[in-house]
């Protein structure tokens, strides 16, 4: 019974993990079609401003939930400014530019701030379930991303910035003759897509090692989580991020974190194949 | 249409460099011959990607994953029987195998563009984790152990073809590995003007134009995929036969990322742009990474940034173009059918 | 009665709500040449889609020659001997006229071949002056020539025009007019035009695609009589 609340927390955990990482990169790709692969960067230095933060003498509270996204965020208005808006609708060069800016952006931190692992302790004790030792932060982070979900939700339904983000969403050309100017539309989303990598970076801070190159390994798994629940920023990433997730752990508690890996990244694949729009493509066509 | 119609260039430009490949070791010293080699085995690799992109129009990015195929392949083959001969047709026969039945189920999945992209690129991950985790004495293919994370060392280098035990010493695997570099240009040259290679260009410039006039562009794809992985696995043979060893990082973004850059710099739409691509950048990532003040990350990515917006088509394509406006500046203009016509009352 | 070379029974295609051919039964015989109107959204592009594969039916059949050719890949049809020129143009830009021309004709024939028979086509199109020009550089109605040329290349027996005047100068489309005129002694041809003088210029029977369904189909002097058919190019509906 113990182990069945473990690896039921250790589920929850990687589905709440995959949402908090792919929620920028889902935020971007739905409502301007291109792909960052600056993600995992824009990530890492959620995580550099966060442990920076707490070193100079910051709540850790307030340089993971204030900080870091606001840091990543105004980062992420420079580069829509200085990249990202010549390269709409050129989804290729989309990925290559980002790629370069990825690089860019990890050679830039390692030449500030060297090769070195830094990182912050968990502001959160651990419990007990039977013979086996949790984490808080487990239980935090999972309701860290319900939160995120809700407030995304919120925004796009309920607030004016969120109707005239989904009708930029669907049809920029007519967005602009109502008056909606889509560029400044397109500046803000990549910001506040880019502030939420920086936000799930911050969260990330405490239980992963802070180091130039740590985006690697969140880019992967974000964007094969983005692509495979397709356009729709909701409910594919809820659908992506739990099947993925769910998947990852599973499989990982049956054999090792390794091949839990390795099976995600199969099952990933097999999704593409079967549904090259995503599952939103398919099943939750013209959902947020 | 001629097989070897325009190729005059390209056969002169590669005798010279055969002959300079040749005789490089009388005026360059071993170090920079060391690193020569693995500079042309990696311009094989450029090389594969620059022809099912360039030519095919697939993005693959994770050619790497028949790059690590291929050298690991040729290393547990070199080690279980001695001799480089099968170990070398092992590492272009595996990862054939593998772009098939890969290739298969992506392209005659319909799946295209980007997607093949991110497919790939997520294989290359699977292979990275697969490989990374074979550390230990379990982890064997006859008396190879796989070394997991720490790699394979001490893999058997090439000996002469039906001789195993004359080791190639490292200027004569130069010699093999430049030479090697201009067959396989020149064999790619020889394809891409063969009805196959016109066929491709076809179906990459309009795949429904071309399905529509008979030919069923999956299978062309397939085969520009499997040949494509074909060099790349060889090239993998190239590199270990540099370097003795091969390890898991061959799987990893890095090189996938790298790979896909020499194309873009070098030139996507020309063999010889990838080359001159991988070369460049290889040489600058090895003179950058010699000196402490600018990271070679930073400068690679700025660099592919820099061509992605202002140089989109790389180096030799728009060097190209240069010398071609040049030249037509200084002829007529060509006849042209008359269109202007007088309207019938 | 031999078996026509084509026939479509019933041929239907919805895209959501939308049912963009509806029950269509069509059939041609060897050789004939048949125009096909209909103002914009009839679905004749639709419909020319339905048979070179390019989609597939929601219900209904295409016959080839009796062979049911229904939801069979663009290739396979191509290779029974369809050939389609498309509304908008399709050839391979990064290549010369010259090139266009030998890829359509090598699928059946050898290098050597290809080349005879390409040059032949060029002669006959008179496009051989620009034989070396990049397609992608054309101009709209040497472009739309260069694609009837690797239709021709392709030696079909059904021959499906989309527009073939579009864009074209008067002279151009005089040109085109004795094309087809010579192509329909020996092939089936379909054409499917806007331009009414041009319908006159070369049709004996006429088709008349109305919201995806078969309107009227007679001769071409009773066709362009038809109040009906006047109307549902002037857009007023017709009563159920």
């Amino acid at each position: 019974m113990d182990i069945a609340i473990i690896v039921g927390l250790d589920v929850v955990s990687g589905i709440a993990s995959l949402v908090l990482i792919s929620a920028g990169l889902a935020v971007i790709f739905g409502m301007m079609k291109i792909i960052n692969l600056a993600h995992g960067e824009f990530l890492m230095l959620g995580a550099y401003a966060t442990v920076l933060s707490v070193s100079a003498g910051v709540n850790i509270w307030f340089a993971m939930l204030v900080i870091a996204p606001v840091f990543v965020g105004l980062v992420g208005v420079v580069v829509e400014r200085c990249l990202i808006r010549f390269l709409y609708g050129r989804l290729v060069d989309s990925m290559l530019a980002t790629w370069g800016l990825s690089l860019v952006i990890v050679g830039g931190t390692t030449m500030i701030f060297g090769n070195t692992i830094v990182g912050v302790s968990s502001p959160l004790g651990g419990f007990q379930v039977g013979a086996y030792q949790s984490s808080l932060y487990t239980p935090f982070l999972a309701l860290m991303a319900l939160l995120l979900m809700l407030i995304v939700y919120g925004v796009m339904r309920y607030t004016r910035a969120g109707l005239i983000a989904r009708a930029v969403m669907q049809n920029p050309g007519m967005a602009a003759t109502l008056g909606v100017n889509p560029a400044r539309v397109y500046m803000a989303t990549f910001g506040i897509g880019a502030a939420m990598s920086g936000l799930a970076g911050g969260l990330l801070a405490p239980i992963a090692g802070v180091v130039p190159t740590m985006g690697a390994a969140f880019i992967a798994k974000a964007f094969i989580t983005v692509v495979g629940g397709g356009t729709s920023i909701l409910w594919g990433l809820i659908s992506a991020s739990g099947l993925f997730g769910f998947i990852n752990q599973i499989a990982a508690f049956l054999t090792t974190p390794v091949f839990g890996e390795v099976i995600l990244f199969i099952a990933a694949v097999i999704l593409i194949r079967m549904l090259p729009t995503g599952i939103s493509g398919r099943f939750f066509k013209g959902r947020l | 249409m001629h097989l070897l119609n325009g190729m005059t260039g390209a056969l002169i430009g590669s005798a010279i460099a055969a002959v300079a490949i040749l005789t490089a070791p009388l005026y360059v010293d071993l170090f920079q011959i060391m690193q020569l080699t693995v500079f042309a085995a990696m311009a094989v690799l450029a090389l594969s990607l620059g022809f099912i992109w360039g030519y095919g129009g697939i993005l693959c990015f994770g050619q790497t994953s028949f790059f690590g195929l291929g050298a690991y392949a040729y290393a547990v083959a070199a080690i279980n029987f001695g001799d480089s001969t099968p170990a070398i047709a092992l590492a272009i026969l595996i990862p054939v195998i593998f772009a098939a039945l890969l290739g298969y189920f992506m392209i005659y999945g319909g799946i295209s563009d980007v997607y093949l992209g991110v497919i790939t690129l997520t294989v290359s991950l699977i292979l990275f984790n697969l490989v990374n985790s074979t550390a230990g004495d379990f982890y064997k293919i006859g008396d190879a152990r796989l070394g997991g994370f720490n790699g394979m060392p001490g893999v058997p280098t090439f000996n002469l073809p039906g001789n195993p035990g004359y080791i190639l010493s490292p200027e004569q695997a130069w010699m093999v590995t430049g030479i090697a570099l201009i067959a396989v240009y020149l064999g790619l040259r020889v394809l891409i003007a063969s009805s196959f290679g016109r066929i491709i260009i076809a179906i990459r410039e309009n795949e429904t134009r071309a399905a529509l006039l008979g030919y069923d562009p999956r299978i062309y794809k397939l085969i520009t995929f499997m040949i494509g992985g074909a060099i790349a696995g060889f090239a993998g043979a190239l590199y270990v036969n540099w370097g003795a060893f091969v390890s898991p990082t061959i799987f990893a973004l890095g090189l996938s990322a790298q790979s896909i850059i020499w194309v873009i710099i070098g030139g996507r739409g020309t063999l010889i742009g990838p080359v001159v691509g991988c070369l460049l950048l290889q040489w600058l990532v090895t003179e950058i990474g010699a000196q402490q003040a600018m990271d070679s990350n930073f400068v690679l990515g700025a660099i592919l940034i820099v061509f992605v917006l202002l140089v989109p088509k790389g180096i030799a394509p728009t060097l190209r173009d240069l010398a071609l406006a040049r030249l037509a500046r200084d002829k007529p203009m060509p006849a042209d059918t008359p269109t202007t016509a007088k309207v019938k009352t | 009665m031999s078996v026509p070379l084509l026939q479509t029974s019933g041929l239907t295609i919805r895209f959501g709500g939308v049912t963009a051919v509806d029950q269509v039964d069509f059939t041609l015989k060897e050789a004939e040449l048949r125009c096909l109107i209909g103002p914009n959204g009839a679905g004749k592009s639709t419909f020319f889609k339905l048979l070179t594969g390019q989609l597939r039916p929601s219900e209904g059949h295409v016959h080839l020659r009796g062979q049911d050719i229904s939801g069979a890949r663009p290739h396979e049809i191509a290779r029974q001997g369809v050939g389609i020129k498309t509304q908008v143009p399709n050839v391979f830009n990064a290549m010369t006229v010259q090139e266009n021309l030998w890829i359509a004709a090598r699928h059946k024939h050898t290098p050597a071949f290809a080349t005879e028979l390409t040059d032949k086509i060029l002669s006959e199109l008179r496009l051989t002056p620009i034989a070396t020009r990049e397609v992608g550089q054309l101009a709209h109605g040497q472009r739309q020539w260069v694609e009837i040329g690797t239709v021709l290349a392709g030696e079909p027996e059904l021959i499906l025009l989309d527009e073939p005047a579009a864009g074209m100068t008067h002279e151009e489309v005089e040109r085109t007019a004795d094309l087809i005129r010579e192509i329909s002694r020996t092939r089936a041809l379909i054409v499917v035009e806007h331009d009414m003088q041009f319908i006159k210029m070369i049709a004996k029977t006429v088709t008349v695609l109305h919201q995806g369904a078969v309107l009227i189909e007679d001769d071409v002097a009773r066709v362009l009589e038809d109040a009906r058919v006047r109307d549902v190019y002037l857009g007023k509906g017709l009563a159920a």
